[in-house]
């Protein structure tokens, strides 16, 4: 698959492409109705995965739904005759002196991380646009913290952000900045766990922004130089307004899954210390999974609000690809 | 574009900066995983392995091959469930057109949207009644939910590319859908099926969320819960530590020397399309 043919322009000319020489596109174009025997033949392809996903997506959404109404014990867990309590678990949740810190936390280390990965993804995706040797080369080399496991990606840096022995505090020593204790102290555990997550989303922002770049056509850029734009005047004037629909995509996408980052935070710092890193998915983690006394009443209702939130934003999303799809 | 060489030379080493820049905490796992125990406390720390060692990748064979193991089979066998079950569906969105498929897409992109932890806590529930708790099949039921809704959308893209007239003379020569499927579409299909399968093995491979709630204590947990139980039962070692995380790391390695193209086709089409 040629990655630029996924662009919304260029998309858009493949499938008039595809238009001319082939049936009408699939994406959102009125097909004539089609005889009944290629209908059953279609959903004989789309069955197992309907099946799979009614199976595999909605029956444990259900189940977790469900969680979140009864309350449980590890007793009832395992003979499921939990009581209904009905929203019982969302009002302990809500008055959980957790919940404030936590939503907070959730909003700064979603927001912060989406800003730094954009704005450095950004800034790497218009130097690696340049020609020059080696450029693809490192622009591919950049893919490999998105690539590593999460397990590694915050092992390595729970060592280097280690108060005592780690890379990061004996670097500070040398500017005689003393040591900070990046993941044990609650002031610096959120901006710990940011960092980290930070450098893992910037190679995806890279890579999509970079895309989005080569389909910028290059006369853009020589008329606005004709024009006597500088490099400054042209990367507002032509890069950042034509990027426009894939910043928003990326962005979107960024929030999506930045909302839901649970690795990270869990294994540097396990929320802590003192809940100064607890966002919604750690903390449902931490109520479902992390005490030896289990609250999945909660922590499922923690989830759920975390699927609202979520599937608001996926709204958001399939809204603007729809649009730029029509246009 | 009419640069110097003198120019374009210094935007190879800026280039090569940012690179070692962004590359640093990779550097950093590798070195650590060479150095010695008494060295590992050091203040400051090695910049280079000077006196590096191999023991922290001897205590990986010792203990961590099994976790090896399980993980290799799971990847496979989520990459297997994965294609099987998208492939199909992705044929049909993409070809057949069937009335109720723009709702199914639509479907798939919100599935994309669930987070894992609660994915994970609806899986627990049940596989807790059905006894699939810390089984392997459980597990890779799991991790292929990471992969499907995007490699059904990956190969819908991927088959409208192919061009209708083949499909229309298969069927003038008397071929069903299935053998034209089977016999056109799919070998037609092949670099989506490597960019599917890639992403289907990596991701169940870096899988920490289902594995820390469905297998975890059991007898066959992936190297994500090998690592994390290394770091929880013991944080003096972490040349072993680091050494099990380099090789946790490679299958990433692999994949991104021998098969780039397909990693950036499939991280710019999971985030851009039509």
């Amino acid at each position: 698959m040629n990655h630029t043919t996924q662009l919304p322009d260029r998309a858009s000319v493949h499938a008039r492409k595809g238009a001319a020489a082939t049936a009408p596109p699939p994406a959102r174009a009125r097909s004539p109705r089609r005889p009944t025997s290629t209908q059953w033949a279609a959903w004989g392809f789309l069955a197992p995965v309907a099946l799979y996903l009614i199976l595999f997506y909605a029956y444990p959404l259900y189940r977790n739904l469900d969680l979140s109404l009864r309350h449980y014990t590890v007793r009832s867990f395992v003979q499921g005759d939990a009581p209904f309590t009905g929203l019982q678990n969302y009002r302990t949740v809500l008055d959980d002196p957790t919940f404030a810190p936590a939503l907070l936390h959730t909003v700064v280390f979603t927001a912060v991380c989406l800003f730094f990965q954009y704005a450095i993804g950004l800034a790497l995706a218009v130097f690696f646009n340049q020609h020059f040797r080696l450029s693809a080369t490192l622009r591919a080399l950049f893919l490999v913290p998105w690539l590593l496991p999460l397990i590694v990606s915050a092992s390595t840096w729970s060592w280097m952000l280690n108060s005592d022995s780690g890379i990061v505090n004996a670097a500070l020593n040398l500017v005689g900045i003393g040591p900070v204790n990046w993941l044990t102290s609650p002031s610096w555990s959120l901006t710990s766990v940011i960092i980290a997550n930070i450098w893992i989303g910037v190679p995806f922002n890279l890579v999509v922004l970079h895309s989005g770049l080569q389909s910028i056509p290059n006369s853009l850029y020589e008329a606005a130089a004709l024009d006597g734009a500088n490099a400054w005047q042209r990367f507002w004037r032509v890069t950042f307004p034509l990027l426009r629909p894939v910043s928003a995509i990326t962005l979107l996408l960024g929030l999506i899954y930045t909302l839901k980052v649970f690795d990270i935070i869990w294994i540097m710092t396990k929320g802590g210390p003192a809940e100064s890193s607890t966002t919604f998915a750690t903390w449902s983690y931490q109520l479902g999974f992390g005490n030896l006394l289990p609250a999945f009443g909660p922590g499922a209702a923690v989830g759920n609000l975390l699927v609202v939130a979520a599937l608001v934003f996926g709204l958001i999303y399939m809204k603007v690809q729809r649009k730029q799809a029509l246009s | 574009m009419n640069r110097s060489t003198h120019r374009t030379w210094w935007k190879t080493a800026t280039g090569l900066l940012l690179t070692g820049i962004m590359l640093f905490p990779v550097y950093w796992m590798l070195n650590v995983s060479f150095t010695r125990d008494q060295d590992m406390r050091k203040s400051p720390p090695d910049l280079f392995p000077a006196h590096g060692t191999l023991a922290g990748y001897r205590t990986v064979l010792d203990e961590q091959l099994p976790y090896l193991g399980t993980s290799l089979v799971i990847g496979l066998g989520t990459v297997a469930v994965t294609v099987a079950l998208s492939a199909p569906a992705g044929y049909a969105l993409a070809k057949l057109r069937p009335r109720g498929g723009g709702l199914l897409s639509f479907v798939l992109l919100a599935a994309q949207m669930i987070p894992g932890i609660i994915m994970a806590m609806g899986f627990y529930a049940i596989y807790l009644q059905l006894g699939l708790l810390q089984s392997v099949p459980g597990l890779i039921v799991a991790d292929s939910t990471l992969a499907v809704p995007f490699a059904v959308l990956i190969f819908t893209a991927f088959m409208s590319g192919i061009p209708g007239e083949l499909l229309q003379a298969a069927k003038t020569d008397g071929a069903g859908a299935l053998r034209t499927f089977w016999s056109i579409v799919l070998p037609m299909s092949r670099n989506a099926v490597v960019t599917v399968s890639l992403f289907a093995f990596l991701w169940s491979w870096s899988d920490f969320v289902f594995a820390g709630t469905l297998v975890n204590g059991g007898p066959h947990e992936p190297i994500t819960l090998g690592i994390y139980h290394y770091i929880g039962n013991n944080n003096q070692e972490w040349n072993a530590i680091m050494a099990t995380a380099v090789v946790a790391s490679l299958p990433a390695a692999v994949i991104l020397v021998l098969a780039q193209r397909y990693v950036a086709a499939g991280v710019t089409a999971g985030a851009v399309k039509d």
